[in-house]
């Protein structure tokens, strides 16, 4: 028995088309994976289009620490970076950090669940690229933030909107893909 | 005897306050703790991704057991504890997804699945080749003849 032109066609058409549709979809996944404009495993961050939520943390050794208030209206887009001197991948990025701050970017610290004196050790050793240092040894505040590992990067606009965060190490690519483009748009 | 009762009544309340139990370092009523338990239960950890926060050993996770049983004991509803969760760390700190515009596609796969394999089903029903007629008395005897 013959089968009709049009069931012919759609018996083809059909697979034919979902494979091209799912194809497409693939592609442009793996092709924006490439361009760094896409991370499967990114958490989207409550605190975005939000300011941060209150806290006010001791500084360093001493030093000056800050408070949320004091991130309410930064003169030039600045980053928040969480670290800790346990943590592997902080030192991953502290190059990029360093320089990010030579190139006249702010960064301000905060040290998560650390000891003030491996903190300074750690700093004295991978260079210091905060303006300012603030302590969260409790990770309360990091709990309230939504941290959910170290190292994280906050991007503050000059309302004190956070933009933008991004958890691991920052590398070249991130840099240069997006937080770039970023720091263009909110400046 | 009734004074006697009533002796043993008064101490019903520590009785209840022998079933305390401490977790994370919190003090708490078993009740309590089998009500923090769910919701623990019901909440991703984010460090290792596909344990619950009750089951996972990571120190965020026992920090975030501890916020639980601190709120459970405080007699805050489960609901705003889950609230309290998904304000830091987005929906994605729920093992079960909510029903939101997000979430439609996810909630529909299933229907459209179903959708689909009857589809296919009834498309492959439909094309089934149907059988030859069976022979004629005529059309056997003559086939009858020639295999002789």
């Amino acid at each position: 028995m013959a089968m009709s032109a049009t069931r012919r066609r759609l018996l083809f058409g059909i697979p034919l088309a979902l494979a091209v549709v799912g194809g497409e979809g693939f592609y442009t996944i793996l092709r924006r994976m490439q361009r760094n404009d896409y991370d499967p495993h990114a958490l989207p961050s409550p605190l975005i289009g939000k300011r941060p939520p209150a806290f006010s943390l001791p500084g360093l050794n001493g030093g000056p620490g800050f408070s949320n208030l004091d991130l309410l209206a930064p003169p030039r887009p600045m980053l928040v970076n969480w670290f800790a001197s346990w943590c592997i991948p902080c030192v991953q990025e502290a190059q990029m950090l360093d320089w990010l701050t030579k190139n006249g970017l702010t960064i301000w610290g905060i040290n998560y669940e650390d000891k003030a004196d491996t903190a300074a050790h750690y700093l004295a050793q991978n260079g210091n690229p905060y303006t300012r240092i603030a302590t969260d040894i409790s990770g309360l505040t990091a709990i309230n933030w939504g941290v959910y590992g170290v190292p994280e990067t906050y991007l503050i606009d000059k309302t004190g909107i956070v933009r933008w965060r991004y958890a691991g190490p920052l590398t070249p690519d991130i840099v240069n893909g997006t937080l770039n483009k970023l720091l263009r748009r909110y400046s | 005897m009734k004074r006697v009762l009533l002796f043993l009544l008064a101490f019903l309340p520590a009785l209840a306050q022998a079933q305390m139990v401490t977790r994370d370092g919190v003090t708490l009523t078993q009740t309590q703790e089998t009500r923090a338990e769910a919701i623990g239960d019901q909440l991703r950890c984010l460090v290792c991704q596909n344990e619950s926060i009750e089951g996972s050993s990571a120190t965020l996770a026992k920090q975030l057991r501890i916020i639980i049983r601190q709120h459970v004991v405080e007699g805050d509803s489960n609901k705003s504890i889950m609230q309290f969760m998904v304000q830091r760390y987005g929906i994605f700190v729920l093992l079960k997804p909510p029903f939101t515009p997000l979430t439609y596609l996810l909630y529909a796969t299933p229907p459209l699945a179903l959708i689909i394999g009857l589809l296919i089903f009834w498309v492959a029903r439909r094309i089934r080749v149907t059988p030859p007629a069976p022979l004629s008395a005529e059309d056997a005897k003559r086939l009858d003849e020639l295999l002789q």
